[in-house]
């Protein structure tokens, strides 16, 4: 589903080059966990594959299902099922966040060649979800993430990610700013969406997420490339060795 | 031997002079009024204000001004649909209040035709300084509008809506509001039209103690039109006005905002949304006056400019020295949605007294990058994104004014404009 091919990438107008050869490959029904230390490169690479235009590609190729994305802009890409949950997501004063959620789940619809959802059945489905997540819809008359907590913003996102229901997730660092009782809503919530014609991203930074989210493969991040890959085990590993042990082992 | 020179007239105020010079016989007023006419005109032969007038120096009005149209308008011109449903309209069409003027529960209103002619509003028409262009021409040349007088106590069970409109022309419409102590009132003033007119619009509020009145202006005049307005208000003790302000139309705008605390524990809320788009030029000007102890105001005013628009925010606060206890804020925010396009915000704050909380704030930005990334990778086209975003910039500013209805009828105002400019 998923094809990353010796991707080199810069930000934008500058020399900095943060991802510098990365191989990554994720088959549908997959749940890939990304991990590595910090400044690794694991954001950037979130940010590229949802078509952020901070970061320019200067070398490589990703493919999704088999097909070049770069030329896509963001909205493009989510209209083809690509799904970013963001580290921060971001508070948009003024945007309603119901309405936003009806924009959004009717511009996929429009891609996709469906007629908009009936008003009735659009404020169904939020509730179902925002039920099953523990998300008060007094929250969602507010605006877009304003004045959510940290860990409100995080289940606004995977609410979003259940109501789009992507191809292609990619969370990123969702664990962060997480109580453990949040942690299991939220990893509840995305392993519900384990499906054999889905592929999962996970980017974390701690192993305790994927205690949940039990991952198939494991890839560690460093310096912009995959150093290491292997399967769940190898993210115990980590968290009993740290980065430094499998580092020098690489080097 | 007069060795002064005459400057040279503009096509404009030739105009202007000649309209005066055929209507003035025809005009409705007694002796009285008369007088402040020929007074007012001389301030126009004496020449439109230029950049070299400090209050007009964003907006040269002789300059702008390029020509002004026919006097009579071409068409009739037809009432529109109220901005609230269920008000009472009170329509002023081509400058023309109805003979006969509707009952409101609670209210006794006027046509300002017959009021000028009983000499009962003679007082009432001044010119309040050299610079007051917009007070001498309407001075010079009102004919006709509402007083609208709201008695003691009264709670209107419906707003009022003050409708001008125009079909070409020149139009000078006037009209004046009292509302009583402790007396309630949503009123609205709409100003459009059909065809390119030149209007001046003068409305006088005064709010008696305790009582609450919401004004709503909204200005759609078309592409061509010039629009002149002007909005003085007194606010009594305890008494509160919130005051919105939309311009979305109107080739050539300039709406005065003159506002005076007049009792301690009053209250002045300004909500202001600028629509900018095409060869524009709008300008919103304010003075306001904390003129007694221990009154409040916040002003918030967003404009939104496109194409090769250009505004003007001025915001004139003064703080007089009696006026302790002061507590205003003010904050103009624009966002400039084309390279072409311009914004001038001027806030000023004159503090006489020494005990007073006073601020102002302003900024112009582009649309947030990083929000705009967030709606597009849930989906949204950069367009459909940039639309929600510019929307939701000045959305805030009309959710400010918490009633319902009044924020539903102003949001579709907002969606209307940005389905044909958007």
């Amino acid at each position: 589903m998923l094809e990353i091919r010796n991707l080199h990438a810069k930000i934008a107008d500058t020399d900095t080059e943060i991802i510098r050869g990365l191989n990554l490959t994720v088959k549908a029904g997959e749940v890939a966990a990304i991990m590595g230390p910090n400044g690794s490169g694991k954001s950037t690479l979130s940010y590229i594959l949802a078509g952020r235009d901070d970061y320019e590609v200067t070398e490589g190729d990703i493919l999704y299902n088999g097909e070049s994305i770069l030329e896509m802009d963001p909205a493009e890409r989510a209209a083809a099922g690509i799904f970013l949950a963001f580290q921060y997501p971001m508070e948009i004063p003024g945007v309603a966040t119901m309405e936003f959620l009806k924009v959004a789940m009717n511009s996929l619809r429009k891609a996709r060649g469906e007629e908009p959802l009936k008003v009735a059945d659009f404020l169904k489905r939020v509730k179902t979800e925002a039920g099953s997540l523990s998300m008060n819809m007094d929250m969602l008359k507010r605006p877009l993430n304003v004045g959510f907590s940290g860990g409100e913003k995080k289940r606004a996102e995977i609410l979003q990610m259940k109501l789009l229901e992507p191809k292609l997730c990619v969370l990123d660092e969702t664990d962060s700013g997480l109580d453990i009782d949040a942690l299991k809503i939220v990893a509840d919530g995305v392993n519900a969406l384990r499906s054999p014609d889905r592929a999962i991203v996970v980017i974390t930074h701690y192993q305790r997420l994927l205690d949940l989210i039990v991952p198939d493969t494991v890839h560690v991040l460093y310096k912009g490339q995959v150093v290491k890959s292997g399967d769940k085990d190898l993210a115990v590993e980590l968290e009993k060795n740290g980065y430094a042990g499998l580092l020098d082992e690489a080097a | 031997m007069n060795m002064h020179a005459q400057p040279q007239r503009t096509a404009a105020e030739t105009a202007l002079l000649d309209a005066f010079a055929a209507r003035f016989s025809d005009l409705p007023g007694d002796p009285a009024v008369a007088q402040k006419r020929d007074a007012a005109i001389e301030q126009i032969k004496a020449g439109l204000p230029t950049r070299h007038v400090e209050a007009w120096h964003y907006t040269d009005l002789r300059r702008l001004l390029a020509k002004v149209p026919a006097a009579e308008a071409g068409a009739s011109a037809n009432p529109v649909e109220a901005l609230l449903s269920g008000s009472a309209i009170l329509p002023i069409l081509n400058g023309t209040a109805l003979e006969k003027t509707p009952a409101i529960d609670g209210a006794t209103v006027t046509r300002l035709a017959d009021k000028l002619r009983d000499g009962s509003f003679a007082p009432a028409l001044d010119v309040t300084g050299a610079d007051d262009a917009i007070g001498a021409l309407n001075v010079a040349f009102a004919g006709d509008g509402y007083f609208v007088d709201i008695a003691a106590g009264a709670e209107l069970a419906a707003p009022v809506e003050l409708q001008n409109v125009q079909a070409g022309g020149q139009t000078h419409v006037r009209s004046a509001v009292r509302v009583g102590d402790g007396a309630k009132a949503t009123i609205v003033q709409r100003e459009t039209g059909t065809d390119a007119a030149l209007v001046s619009s003068v409305t006088n509020l005064t709010v008696g103690e305790g009582a609450d009145v919401m004004w709503i202006i909204v200005q759609d005049q078309p592409e061509a039109a010039t629009h002149l307005g002007q909005f003085n208000a007194w606010i009594g003790k305890d008494a509160k006005l919130t005051l919105f302000v939309m311009n979305a139309g109107g080739k050539l705008v300039r709406q005065e905002i003159r506002v005076a605390t007049k009792g301690e524990g009053a209250d002045f809320q300004l909500r202001g949304v600028n629509l900018l788009s095409g060869d524009t030029h709008t300008d919103v000007t304010m003075v306001l006056d904390h003129a007694v102890p221990h009154t409040g105001s916040r002003e918030r005013v967003r404009n939104v400019v496109t194409g090769k628009a250009h505004g003007v925010f001025q915001g004139r606060i003064n703080v007089h020295q009696v006026a302790q206890k002061t507590d205003a804020k003010m904050s103009c925010n624009t966002l400039l949605l084309s390279d072409d396009g311009e914004f001038d915000t001027k806030p000023e704050l004159e503090i006489f007294a020494d005990d007073v909380v006073c601020g102002h704030g302003a900024t112009v930005t582009e649309i947030d990058k990083n929000h705009l990334f967030y709606l597009m990778a849930r989906g949204v086209d950069e367009k459909s994104a940039r639309g929600l975003l510019v929307k939701a910039f000045v959305a805030e500013i009309i959710e400010d004014l918490e009633v319902e209805p009044v924020v539903e009828a102003l949001e579709k105002r907002l969606e209307d404009w940005f389905a044909t400019h958007g």
